[in-house]
C-alpha cells in the first residue's frame, strides 16, 4: 500500500471515529423525536425516568400517549414540578400534546417518562430499546442511552 | 366612680384594646407567613424511627454533628436521586470532614421503603448517607417535628407515587435549624452552606 494510500485510509478511520456521533433521531409521521435517554437508578430502584425531545413538524396536533420498555412493566408520562419546596408529580392523562410546529422537551424537572415495576436497574453505558405511541403518528421504536445518576442531560458524542 | 377611677378606666380598656390588637396582628402576620418556615426554632424534634441497618434509632443518636435532613421515598425518579447523588458529590469533595455530619434522609412512604428497600438504595450514594424508616405514625410524628409534607397522588393504573417536600434541612450540633438548601440550588452556593455548617460547631 502506497503511503498516500495509508494516509488516507488512517484519515477516514480518524474521520470516522473522532467525529460527534450523529444524534439519535427518530422520525414517525409528522414527529422527530431526538435523542431518548434514561437516568441510571440506584440500587432496587422500581421506577425510572425517560427524557427526549418531541418536535411537530406537521399541520396537526398529536399525543403523546404512551409506549413500552421491556425492562418496565409499566410506562407513564409524568410532569414534575416543585412548588413552595414541595416536590409535585403528575400524571399527564390522556396524553401530552404537541402541538404543530411545537417542540416539547421531556427532562428532568418537567415532563417525563416514568417507567415503572422495573424489572431491572438501568446502568450507566446501557442502551434500553423501547417503543413510543402517539395518537395520530402511531408507534416508533426508539433507544435510550443510560447517563448517570446524576445526569442533566443527553451526553453527546462520546 | 370618681372622675380619676373613669379615666383609670379608660386607660385599662384602652390598654386592653391595644394588647388585643396586638395579638390579632401578630397571629395575622404569622398565619400569612407565605415561607415554610413557621419559626425557625420550632423546626426538628423528637422522633423514633429504624435505621436501614435495622437499628433502633432517635433524634438524640444524632445529636453533637451538625445534621442534613432529607424526606423522599424510593419510588421517586428525579428529586430524591438527585439530591442523593447531589450530596454525595458534596460529601466526596469534603472528605473526612464530611464524617463530622449526619445525613438523613427519611421516607415519607414507610409502606414501600422498608430498612431493607433504603440499604439497598443507598447502596449508591455516600455510605455515610443514614436512611430511616418506621411505623407510619413513627413517620408522621417527625414530618410533623420538621413541618414536612407528603401526599400520596393515585395513579389510574393502580399503585400512586407521592408529592413530598424536597428541602434539605440543615441542623446544627445542638439540633436547631440554622440554614436550608435544595438540589436546585448550585453546587458552589450548597459547598458554601455546608461549609459554615461544619465551621459552626
Amino acid at each position: 500500500m502506497s503511503q498516500l494510500r495509508k494516509s488516507l485510509l488512517a484519515m477516514s478511520i480518524l474521520a470516522a471515529t473522532a467525529g460527534p456521533a450523529p444524534a439519535q433521531t427518530y422520525n414517525v409521521g409528522s414527529l422527530t423525536i431526538e435523542q431518548p435517554w434514561a437516568r441510571a437508578t440506584p440500587g432496587g430502584a422500581k421506577v425510572g425516568g425517560g427524557y427526549m425531545t418531541i418536535t411537530n413538524n406537521g399541520t396537526q396536533p398529536d399525543r403523546f400517549v404512551g409506549g413500552t420498555l421491556p425492562q418496565a412493566g409499566r410506562f407513564e408520562i409524568h410532569e414534575m414540578k416543585m412548588e413552595g419546596g414541595m416536590m409535585q408529580m403528575r400524571e399527564v392523562r390522556g396524553g401530552l400534546e404537541i402541538r404543530p410546529g411545537q417542540k416539547v422537551e421531556l427532562k428532568p424537572g418537567g415532563y417525563h417518562v416514568m417507567f415503572m415495576d422495573l424489572r431491572a436497574p438501568f446502568k450507566q453505558g446501557e442502551k434500553l430499546k423501547g417503543q413510543l405511541r402517539f395518537e395520530k403518528a402511531g408507534t416508533v421504536d426508539v433507544e435510550y442511552r443510560v447517563e448517570s445518576l446524576g445526569a442533566g442531560g443527553p451526553m453527546h458524542g462520546h | 366612680m370618681n372622675r380619676t377611677g373613669l379615666v383609670l378606666v379608660r386607660i385599662g380598656v384602652a390598654l386592653a384594646a391595644l394588647v388585643l390588637a396586638a395579638a390579632i396582628a401578630f397571629a395575622w402576620l404569622s398565619l400569612r407567613r407565605d415561607s415554610d418556615w413557621p419559626a425557625i426554632a420550632d423546626i426538628g424534634g423528637p422522633f423514633a424511627l429504624i435505621d436501614h441497618r435495622g437499628q433502633p434509632v432517635t433524634e438524640r443518636d444524632y445529636l453533637g454533628k451538625p445534621m442534613l435532613v432529607f424526606f423522599g421515598f424510593t419510588h421517586c425518579p428525579d428529586v430524591c436521586p438527585t439530591t442523593l447523588f447531589e450530596l454525595t458529590n458534596r460529601l466526596k469533595e469534603l472528605g473526612p470532614d464530611a464524617d463530622r455530619l449526619n445525613i438523613l434522609f427519611i421516607t415519607v412512604d414507610p409502606e414501600r421503603d422498608t430498612p431493607q428497600e433504603l440499604a439497598l438504595y443507598l447502596s449508591s450514594f455516600d455510605r455515610r448517607i443514614t436512611g430511616l424508616s418506621g411505623p407510619p405514625e413513627a413517620i408522621t410524628v417527625v414530618m410533623a417535628a420538621y413541618r414536612a409534607i407528603a401526599r400520596k397522588v393515585p395513579l389510574t393504573d393502580g399503585g400512586y407515587t407521592m408529592d413530598h417536600t424536597a428541602t434539605i434541612y440543615m441542623m446544627d450540633a445542638s439540633g436547631r435549624l440554622v440554614g436550608t438548601t435544595n438540589h436546585q440550588e448550585p453546587d458552589a452556593t450548597i459547598r458554601a452552606k455546608l461549609k459554615r455548617l461544619l465551621g459552626g460547631t
